[in-house]
Parts: structure tokens; sequence; C-alpha cells
């Protein structure tokens, strides 16, 4: 079968007004040009027809194959056809395929189209949306049950994960805070230095990081990091059947898996919020000592006086929220993790996405429930 | 035996890992139309002797040759040329999960050949067949299906290009006797239909007995004893012997008698 100097591509020609030759190999590496030309060539004439096998090299299925819906093709324009000088292991393989080809191949399912999308779209979004809701329902008696018998709380997960979702994360939480404070300061200082308003920077600084930027950016960063994280491990688990396992062994995925988690980021959150707090004033003290030349105590003195602890705590009371919603999804989108690596790869984005978008719709909601307040 | 007989054939293969010798002087002939298992306790090394006449581990010293081709010493684009005349069925399928079987099938096809894509799905769906599934499976995918299923599909996108040559990674593990049974039939009836070669790791005693031409027993870094199952019955080695004693040994053995 080795391809000999002698070989050559597939071929048919007609020898006389009724018969035709095959040459060279019908095999899947001689057939290429053969299986497009086909299609265009015809047989002129009517009645008999002769096809010689004599001059084929070689044939395998996808050779048989096409010589079989030559034949198919002369049979349906009412010729007779006849084949003579095939190997008789050609014809054998010939022959097998009719009982393979039968039942004929099902036709792929349709995509769905228009209306049809949209309705299928937005019923997956309801029903993904009251399963997630059930899966938050599920967690928080979870945690209840959990708090009622505190010994029984995987502490050492709890500890464990606040080192990977908090310590690992204080040194991007800082840097983009700070550096998130020097943009602040330096938009600030050219419009507060036509006023003269130098001192204001702090007012400004402190105010927009401490309320809104430093919770945003630890959670957004927490999402990214620590909740894609999640997913992708429980969703491992999910394809490897341990989550399975912990559920025959008669463990709760939930105890194992989610309430550590829930435990260790609220409480990594609100501290990495924290630090981010303390970094982004510090980039902003540094930009206006640069800019405006207003020295690190005036600033301090400053900040101490425009932003009062109410504002900390209102920035800092919805890191614990940031965190509950980046752990839920996180870990809801890897319990929906089904059968394949495509599927791990699908929710690990979902987890991501929906998470970074529930975060800033929190993020907004809370701004209106402030203001509503008047805090 | 003339050397054309010989499809693969290792000479003097040794395979290290650090200081860790795992074949040391191995010799195995593969020859044409036989059916080769490969068999050895846990750790012997089968695994990493089928990667390297696969082409996915290079062995530290020795020469391979398979369908004529220094493999060791064949240059990339030979070697390319190499892979489209064998196929592999990994141990557990390997099917890419995102595609549909019939999409699967027809992986080999797209990336080796100039076929349209219909031609292409027509041959894909003629190789599904041929393994024996059902004419509903070719839109499913890989997570749809049982065990035995997927196994078809790997041997059935591993014949896509007709190759000469198939490796088979331990077909019959993790099925049920009756989806073992049935997969050993299978086999049987490709290679009459095909004249396939096939090399195959095995645990499993029934297809040593009924479906296995020859058996090469690997042990002591080398190829021990190579044979059919009945002249192997004398050897006293003790890598061979645990074939032969024991209930399941025994128990395919007299199905076969």
């Amino acid at each position: 079968m080795d391809p000999s100097p002698e070989s050559e591509p597939a071929g048919l020609e007609q020898v006389d007004s009724t018969t035709w030759r095959c040459h060279g190999r019908w095999t899947v590496d001689g057939l290429g040009r053969l299986t497009r030309e086909l299609g265009l060539r015809t047989f002129p004439g009517a009645g008999k027809l002769v096809l010689q096998g004599g001059g084929v090299q070689a044939m395998d299925t996808a050779g048989a194959w096409l010589l079989r819906s030559l034949l198919e093709r002369l049979d349906a324009q009412g010729r007779q056809v006849e084949t003579e000088g095939f190997p008789e292991h050609h014809m054998d393989l010939l022959a097998r395929l009719d009982e393979l080809a039968e039942p004929a191949a099902p036709a792929p399912p349709k995509p769905l189209r228009g209306v049809y999308r949209i309705g299928k779209a937005s019923l997956d979004v309801l029903q993904e949306l009251f399963e997630l809701l059930s899966f938050a329902g599920e967690t928080f008696v979870c945690l209840l049950r959990a708090l009622a018998r505190p010994w029984r709380i995987r502490w050492k997960a709890v500890l464990a994960d606040m080192e990977t979702a908090g310590m690992r994360a204080l040194g991007i939480v800082g840097l983009l805070s700070f550096l998130m404070g020097v943009v602040i300061a330096y938009q600030g200082a050219v419009q507060l230095r036509a006023y003269g308003a130098n001192i204001y920077v702090a007012d400004l600084v402190g105010l927009s990081m401490l309320r809104e930027l430093s919770p945003l950016l630890a959670a957004i960063i927490v999402a990214g990091r620590t909740g894609s994280a999640y997913t992708a491990q429980i969703g491992t688990m999910q394809v490897t059947e341990e989550v399975a396992a912990l559920r025959t062994i008669g463990i709760s995925p939930f105890e194992v898996l989610v309430l550590p988690k829930v435990i260790s980021l609220c409480l990594a959150l609100p501290l990495l919020t924290v630090f981010a707090d303390v970094m982004g004033v510090l980039g902003g003290m540094v930009m206006a000592k640069l800019q405006l030349g207003l020295g690190f105590v005036p600033f301090l003195d400053r900040l101490n006086e425009a932003v009062g602890l109410r504002s900390f705590l209102l920035g800092l009371g919805k890191a614990p929220v940031f965190a509950l919603i980046v752990v839920l999804i996180g870990c809801f989108q890897g319990f929906k993790v089904s059968g394949s690596a495509a599927s791990v790869g699908h929710h690990t984005t979902l987890s991501v996405v929906q998470s970074i978008f529930l975060v800033i719709v929190a993020d907004a909601w809370f701004s209106v429930m402030f203001s509503w307040l008047n805090i | 035996m003339n050397a054309a007989d010989t499809v693969l054939e290792l000479r003097q293969v040794q395979t290290r890992f650090d200081a860790f010798v795992v074949h040391e002087n191995l010799d195995l002939d593969v020859r044409r139309g036989e059916v080769l298992a490969l068999v050895g306790g846990s750790g012997s090394g089968k695994t990493t002797l089928l990667q390297e006449m696969i082409m996915l581990h290079r062995p530290s010293a020795g020469h391979i040759r398979m369908l004529g081709v220094d493999v060791l010493r064949a240059g990339e684009r030979e070697r390319q040329a190499l892979r489209r005349r064998f196929g592999v069925l990994f141990q557990h399928g390997a099917l890419f999960s995102s595609l549909t079987l019939l999409q699967n099938i027809g992986v080999p096809l797209r990336e080796h050949t100039d076929f349209d894509p219909a031609f292409i799905d027509q041959l894909a769906y003629l190789k599904l067949r041929q393994v024996g599934l059902p004419a509903e499976a070719a839109h499913r995918y890989p997570a749809e299906l049982s065990g035995g299923m997927i196994k078809r599909a790997g041997l059935a996108r591993a014949m896509a290009l007709d190759p000469e040559l198939l490796f088979l990674d331990e077909p019959t593990s993790g099925l049920d006797p009756a989806s073992a049974d049935g997969f050993d039939a299978l086999l049987l009836q490709l290679k009459q239909w095909l004249g396939l070669t096939v090399v195959m790791i095995t645990h499993d005693p029934d297809s040593l007995w009924q479906v296995a031409d020859r058996v090469a027993v690997l042990g002591d870094k080398r190829i021990v004893a190579a044979g059919p199952m009945v002249e192997l019955a004398d050897v006293e080695h003790p890598a061979v012997r645990q074939y032969f004693e024991g209930a399941r040994a025994g128990r395919a053995r007299t199905d076969k008698g």
C-alpha cells in the first residue's frame, strides 16, 4: 500500500463511447481532485455503460464511497452500469457500504431562529435567575445551620481561602488603588488649581476612594481573580465526579465547598477594601504633594475634616455584599458545569462576567439607596 | 518472514527518565495483518512504549521503524505523512468534547484531505456506522454518551483515514462484559474487512484469548516473550505466568476451549 513512484491520483477517463476506465489511487490521499470533478462529469449516451476497474491501484472506504455514489447517480439516470476488472476485495468493500449507508444520516438539529431564539434565551435567563436564587437560599440555610454549630465549620479551609483570596491579592489591589488615587488627584489638581482650591484635593480623593472606588475596585479584582478560580475548581470537581462522591459519602458540598468560601471572602474583601482605601489615599497624597505642593500633614488634616467615619463605614459596608455576590456566582456557575472541559471554560467566563456585572449593579443600587436615605 | 511483512520494528529501544530505566534493549516486531496485544504489570512501561510507537515520546536510544520509515531519524514532513497512516484510540476515547460525534470523526479528514465538507460528513457517517454506532448518535456530544459508545466513536475517529496500523490503549477497560465482547467482535470484524494491523495494550484475558494473534509480554524492562497465547502457556517467566494463573485468566481460557 506504499505510494509507489508510479502511483497517481485517482482518475476516471473515457475509453470509448460506452466505456470508462477508473485508474490511480482511490484512497483518501489520492481522491481530492476527483471528488470535486466527478459532480461536473457527464456520461453522454443512454443505456448500457461499462466501468473498468483494472487500473485502480488502491481503494479504501473513501474511494469505495465515491464509486458507490457514482453508480447510484448513473442508476438514477436510468443507465445500466456494468463493472469489470475491479479486484474482488474492492467489490466486497463496495457491497459492505450498502449495509452501512442505511439508514441515511439524520439531519443535524436546526439552530433556533428569530423569535424562538429570543424566547428561548429569555426563558433560560429566567430559569438561571431562579436557580441562582434557590442556590443563594440554600447557602443561607446552610450558613445558619453552621452558625448554630460553629465547630462543624471547616476553619482550616476558611483560613487557607483567606490566604489565597485575601493576602495574595494585596499586591495587585494595593497597586491598582494607589494608581487610582494618583489619577483622581492628578485630574482634580488641574481643575482645583485654577480656583486656588488646592486643599480640596483631599476631599476629592478621600470621598471618591473611600465611598465608591475602593470597594468597587477590590470587588472587581477579587471577582476576576478568585471568583473564576472558585468556578474552575468546583467545575472540575463536578467533571471528575468529586462533587458526586462528596454527596454519596454524606458530606454536603455546600458545607465543604461553599461555606468556607462565603465566610473567608466576607472577611477578606472588607479587609482588602480598607487596604485599598489606605493605598488610594496614599496615591492621592503623593500626587497632591508633587502637583499642588500640598504637604502630607495639611492633606491628612483636611481628610480628617472632610471625610467622616460615616463615609468610611458606608464604603466598607458594601464589601461583604460584594463578597457574597462574587462567592455565590462563582460557586453557582461551578455547580452548573456539566461533563466537558469546554463547559468549565464557558462557566468560568460566565462567572466573571456575571459577578462583575452584579457588583456594579449592586453598587448603583447602594448609591440610590444612600441618597434616598440622605446618608 | 521477510522485511515487507513487518510493519513496525523496534530494536534495542532504551527509555530512561533521569536515572530511572524503563526499557532496556527492547526488541519487538509487529507483522502485517496481525493483532498484537501488549501486556505487562502496572508500571512496566506499556503506555510509554505505546507513546514511543505513536511518536508522542522519544526513546533515549534505539531504532523504531514504522511502515518502512525510520521514525526517530525522519524529518518532520515524513513524520507528518506517517501520522496519516496510523490511528490511535486513547484509553478514555479522548473525543473533543466541544464537537459532535460526526465532527469528531471528521477531524482527521478535515485536517489531512481537501474533500468538501459534505463528502467528509458522509465518510464520517460511514465510519460511525462501521463501528456499530446508531445513526441517532451522529449529532450527539461525547458528554451525552456511554463509555462504550465513546470508545467506539474513538475507534471510528482513529480509522477515519483508513489507516494501515491501529494502536489501541486498553480498548475494553471500563466496559461491561457485554460491551467488551461486542468491542472484541467488532475489532475482529474490522481486521478481517480492512486488513488492519492492530497493536493494543490490554489487561482483559478475554481479549487476549479471543482477539490477539500474538501477545507480547513486557517485564524486566524488555519483551520477555512474544507469541500466541497457547505458546506462552509454557513460558516460565513470572510476568507471563500471571496471565495464566488466577481465576480470571482461567475463565477466559475455558471459554476459548
